[in-house]
Order: structure tokens, then sequence, then C-alpha cells
């Protein structure tokens, strides 16, 4: 976000003046295909998120009489208080919670640990793996690393684990609030590359003799990473949990090839697509669209902040 | 000095058990994907994955009871091959087996002073006999799985089988060039993947390239303000441009077309690449790009054959992330191609639903859909770090 580079301090040379209708030439295509993709359709978004179903009447009209109504804010009530979206509010709220701190912490263990072993790069690989792979793909792999038979031979390789323990196997994705945590340990096994690569290379540019120094002076190897690493690391570390934040609100693809939102495993992205391409309400999918990007900006705007000044002192 | 050496990998050891455990709970999910990709479709709900390497069905029983005898591979006793088809073929059932064993061979018992096998020890004792001899042998892998999910097959054998026997599987011609254009399987997808992927990579960086020079290289009124405004679009999600493009896609006759998802791909990709290119762009030397103007070149050619050119590191970061990211994606391929014009992630995510356990054919889509990334992935991994590093804020 940084927009002030080193070329634009600096005045600008008397043949770059020349033209003054060449520049925006070269602007048109993006400008026409980001008005059309990104602005129009957020504006319309919000338009017809006061509309009824198909955006041919105001919101109001939906009303039923004899029951709660918030006028031209009809869709926002389903958005905010009905039950299936405050499901979808507490369940992307465990999301949060569990997948942002597991994979931050997951993957500063990796990167902290890594840095010390000579088969580095090899161990970074192979975490980072999933992020090549489509959460669809991911989604196979792990419906069927949490296969389910009752009473047979497992050929999910949890159930056969914990059934070789002498326990009885479970449904992993049918169990309410078992499988909620099911769909988060899938999560983190996908975005704990991303963390353990911005936090291996912050982890690098800590100044090696601030650390010997902590050394010399007799600290061990656990104050330095706690009083040093992670206070230098720190505006790293925020801008990885706002950036997983924000990833972890929008998520989508894992709930819906792995338990469609059923068993009580409801998100806010999945109910928008089922409401707009199950149900057709474009009004109510529009409301929770704006209800999502309400709560992504105030996190997005956290993160630019963090960013810059994190740019400035570099 | 060795001593001190031996202390130091002493206490460095939690640090590599900690890290192969991790790694190894990383990797054992795809590996079971893999494994079980090729293995073939009966013994994929019969055992679990990681069986495949242990000793084939009834081996263990053969060598407590046969092997002594008859030799670990059947051959020892001349009159009594077991690796002879025929003669294996006598004994289909174990009580046949059985009835053989407790008959006395030239006046002594048959087992001699072993026990007489139990009707099951028998049986898995027929599976392996079956097997030495090639009547039916058991194959530990196979690639049918990777051609019936190609071809789409639907039946309850293989596309193999049901050719070779002359029953045509439904909807299937069994001429495999025809067979892989299927549009239900995943070679149709496969294709189908790559015309929405490449020119949904290549649009949005040439379009920001283009941007990005003239945010970079050029001067007109307004021109920081405007940067800001586009790259501050990032903060909008995909899911709210999604209902007002299907809409207008709805009247324009876009939807189920490539062109409209190349068009939507290319939108959302600008406002991260805009920012990534500027940024490389406007970090070049100045002095390159005023002597080239004094020199005479034209912003097109500056453009064309400076600025091009010395942007291929961004270049190649921005269109690994834009190719992982459409190849990678259902929601928009969902909504804007939807059944008529499959991607592999609208198949698969199909096939889950539709065949629920057919994990041998889920498992061999499911490794082709993710081939080609892994392979991207792993032969530019760098540059695929360096755009991560560059610009960790996309939304």
């Amino acid at each position: 976000m940084e927009v002030t580079t080193a070329a634009s301090r600096r005045p600008v040379p008397v043949i770059m003046k020349q033209g003054g209708l060449v520049p925006w030439l070269y602007l048109l295509p993006a400008l026409i295909v980001m008005a059309t993709f990104i602005v129009y359709p957020a504006v319309n978004t919000f338009v017809l998120s006061f509309q009824n179903a198909n955006g041919t009447a105001s919101a109001s009209q939906t009303c039923v009489p004899n029951q709660p109504c918030w006028g031209i804010f009809e869709n926002y009530r389903y958005a905010l208080t009905s039950p299936i979206m405050r499901l979808a509010f507490f369940n992307n709220l465990i999301w949060i919670l569990l997948m942002v701190s597991w994979t931050v912490i997951l993957g500063l263990l990796i990167a902290t640990l890594a840095d010390r072993v000579r088969y580095e790069s090899l161990a970074k690989a192979i975490i980072f793996l999933p992020m090549a792979i489509s959460f669809v793909g991911a989604g196979v792999i792990w419906r069927f690393v949490y296969d389910f038979r009752p009473g047979e031979t497992q050929i999910g390789l949890l159930n056969a684990f914990i059934t070789a323990l002498g326990f009885p196997p479970v449904s992993w994705l049918t169990t309410p609030q078992v499988n909620t945590i099911a769909l988060i340990a899938v999560g983190t096994w996908i975005w704990t590359g991303f963390c353990m690569t911005i936090l291996a290379a912050a982890l690098k540019s800590v100044p090696v003799d601030i650390i010997e120094a902590g050394r010399v002076d007799g600290a061990n190897e656990w104050q330095v990473f706690w009083s040093i690493t992670i206070p230098t690391i720190l505006p790293t570390i925020i801008v990885v949990i706002t950036t997983m934040t924000i990833n972890v609100l929008k998520i989508f693809d894992i709930v819906y090839v792995m338990t469609g939102g059923n068993f009580g495993t409801e998100v806010i992205a999945n109910r928008l697509y089922q409401e707009m391409y199950s149900r057709f309400n474009t009004g109510r999918a529009a409301a929770i669209a704006v209800v999502l990007i309400g709560l992504i900006i105030p996190v997005m705007i956290i993160n630019i902040r963090r960013f810059r000044s994190q740019e400035e002192a570099r | 000095m060795n001593l001190d050496r031996l202390r130091r990998w002493l206490g460095n050891l939690p640090i590599h058990l900690i890290l192969i455990i991790v790694c190894l709970v990383w990797l054992l999910p795809t590996l079971g994907l893999l494994v079980t990709s090729f293995r073939p479709y009966q013994d994929v709900t019969q055992s679990g994955w990681w069986t495949v390497f242990s000793p084939p069905e009834g081996s263990r029983e053969y060598s407590q009871y046969c092997a002594d005898c008859h030799g670990a591979d059947g051959k020892a006793i001349e009159t009594a091959d077991l690796t002879n088809p025929d003669l294996v073929r006598k004994y289909r059932r174990s009580f046949n087996l059985i009835a053989l064993l407790k008959q006395d061979i030239n006046g002594q018992p048959h087992m001699g002073d072993k026990p007489i096998p139990s009707e099951e020890e028998a049986a898995q004792i027929i599976t392996y006999l079956r097997d030495l001899s090639g009547i039916a042998p058991s194959k530990t892998f196979t690639v049918d799985n990777y051609i019936d999910a190609l071809v789409g097959y639907r039946g309850t054998s293989t596309y193999r089988n049901d050719c070779a026997q002359g029953t045509q599987p439904t909807d299937l011609t069994c001429v495999w060039w025809q067979d892989l254009t299927n549009p239900r399987g995943i070679g149709a997808a496969f294709l189908n993947s790559l015309a929405v992927t490449i020119p949904a990579t290549i649009l949005p960086i040439l379009i920001a390239a283009f941007a990005a020079y003239a945010f970079a290289w050029t001067h007109f009124p307004g021109r920081l303000e405007l940067f800001a405004l586009l790259v501050g679009l990032q903060v909008v999600p995909l899911q709210m441009t999604l209902i007002p493009v299907s809409r207008l896609y709805a009247q324009l006759g876009l939807n189920g077309t490539f062109l409209g998802i190349w068009l939507f791909h290319t939108g959302f990709g600008l406002p991260y690449a805009i920012y990534l290119m500027r940024n490389f762009l406007g970090s070049l030397p100045r002095e390159l790009f005023e002597s080239a103007y004094i020199d005479g070149a034209s912003n097109w050619t500056a453009f064309w054959r400076l600025a091009i050119p010395l942007a291929i590191p961004a270049i190649a970061s921005l269109g690994i992330f834009q190719f992982l990211w459409v190849w990678n994606d259902l929601l928009v391929a969902l909504v804007f191609l939807g059944g008529q014009q499959p991607v592999l992630t609208y198949q698969v995510a199909n096939m889950v639903t539709s065949l629920g356990a057919g994990w041998h054919l889920l498992t061999a889509a499911a490794f082709i859909s993710m081939a080609l990334p892994l392979v991207v992935f792993f032969a530019f991994q760098r540059y695929f770090v360096r755009g991560l590093l560059a610009g960790a804020v996309k939304g």
C-alpha cells in the first residue's frame, strides 16, 4: 500500500509530461474492467440488499403480517437474526478463534525449528505443499481421512487409528461440534504453510547481533525467543493474524465440499451461496454479502495500517 | 570432541522429532490419496490404504500349513505343482480342499503331524493358491482408476474390462479418443480448466502491466490518488460481486461461457496485479527510461522493449499466483460456468456429492486435478514465495 516510492518523490522529467492522453490509454482497459467487475457490482449488491428475492420491489414488501419486520431492512433482519445465520456467525467465530491461533502458532513453531536444521527447505516445502492444492482436492483428501463405517474395517486413517487404540469409531463429519473442529483442522492443514513462509522471512530479518548480545548476557534460547525474537517480529505476526482472519471470514470451499453446511457446520459465505443459488433469493444473499464486507473492512484497515508502518520502518 | 558433537546432536533431537512428526502428519493424508488412487476398486473398500505393503491375502496361512512340503513357491513337489492352474481349479471351495487334506497320501496323512486348517484358513489358502497359479492374480496397483475417471466411467467394473468383454458402458463408445471428450469425464474437465486458466492468467497480467506502466513512468493529474483507489479495491470480497455480475451476464448471455469467466477473473485479479507490477516497475532504475526517451523511444517502445522484459520476475510471481488461484477456484466456476463447461474443481466437487463412497474414482480424479498445480508449484516455488512476501495483504 506504499504509494510514494523513490521514483515519485523526485521531480518528473519534462519528457514524461508529453502526451496528456497517452497515460489514460494505458489505463483504460484496467479502468473499464475494474469498474464493471468490482465497483458496479459492489454498489449494486448494496442496492439489491434492500430489495426482494428477485430485485423487483422493496424488501419491505416481503414482510409477513404479525411477524417481526424491519421494513426496508427486512433482508438484514434475516442476515443478522435468523437462527441459521446466528449459527453461521457462531461457527465463523469458532473458525477464527481456532484456525487463526493454530495456523499462527504452528507456522511460528515450524519456522523457528526449521531454521535450525539442514533439511529446512524440504520441511518447509512439505508444510507449504497444501497451498498448491485446491480446497476441493483438500476436501477429498480429508474426507478420506475422516471416512467412517459403523462396525466394519475402517478405511479412514483417523478411525483406523482410534479403533486400533481401542476406542469406538467416530463419524467425524456428521457429529455436531466435532465436525466443525474437523473442518478447521483441514483449514489449518492448508494455511499453516502461508503463515510459516511469512513468519520465516520475518525471523530471518531479525538482526543476528541483537540475538548474540542477548546470549552473551546469559539469556537461554527460550528467553531469547520470548524477549527478543517475538517482540521484533510482532508487527509481522499481527499482519499474519489479520490476513488469516479475513481469509477465515470468507471460508467457503472447505465447508461446501465436505459437509455442504449440513450437520451444524454452516458458515457465512456458504449461506450466501445457498441463498443465491439454491433458494434464488438475491435480496437475502446481497444482505449477507454486505454484512460480510462489514465484518471484513475493520480487519482490513488494521492490516493496511500495520503493513504501512512496517514498510516505512524498513 | 566427539562427545561434544554427540551432546549437540542429542540437544537437537527434540527439534528433529517435532519437525519429522509434523511433516509426516502433513504428508500422510496426501499419500493416502495417492496410494488409494492406484489400488484396484475391489480392494479400496476392503482394507485401509496403509495395508498395501503387507503380504498378499492367505500367504500367512500358506506358509504356516503348506510351505514346508510344497515350498515357498509351490513347486517343490513335482506331482503336486501348486502353480498349475488345472490342479488349483479343482479346489474352488474350502470343503474341497479340506477333504483332500484329510485323505491319506501313500498311506501317510496328507498333513503329516500338522493340524488340518480350519474352514476360514482353508479359504485363505485357496485365495493365495489362485493368486500363485495365475487364475486370479491379486494386483496391488492398477491405473484403471485413472482411466475410468478420465473417461467418466460409471459402471460396476472397469472401463477396460467392459470394453474387452464387448459390453459397452453407458454413454461410452470404447474408442478411447472419443471417450476422452465425454463431458462427464475428468479428461474433458481438464481441458476446460486449461481453457479457463490460461487466458484468465495472461489477460489480467497484460492489462495490469499497461496500467502499472502508466502509474510508474507517465505523469498525469491525480496519478497517486487513482492508484490508491484502484489498489484499495482489494478490500471488496469476491462474494459481494457475484450476484450483480451473474445478473448482468444473464442479460448479456455470458453465463456459462468462457469469455464471462475470463473477464471476471481478470477484474478480480487486477487490483493486486497492478499493485505488485507498479511497485516493481517503479523500482527499476530511472536512468534506463530517461535515456530511452532521449534516444527517441515512444511510450509504446519503452513499454514493450524495456518495462516488460525487465519485469519478468514480477510477471512470473503474478502468473503463478493467478494460475493457482484460477485453477483451484470452485466458487467462480460454480456460479459462472456450472455444469455447462464443467472444470476440474466443479467435476470433483460433483463426484463427492453424487458418488459418496466411490473412493477409487474420487481419489484418481482429485489427483488429476492436483497434478498440474503441484508441478507448477514445485517448478516455480521461488517466485511463488517471493510474490507471497511482496503482497501479504491480498484479499
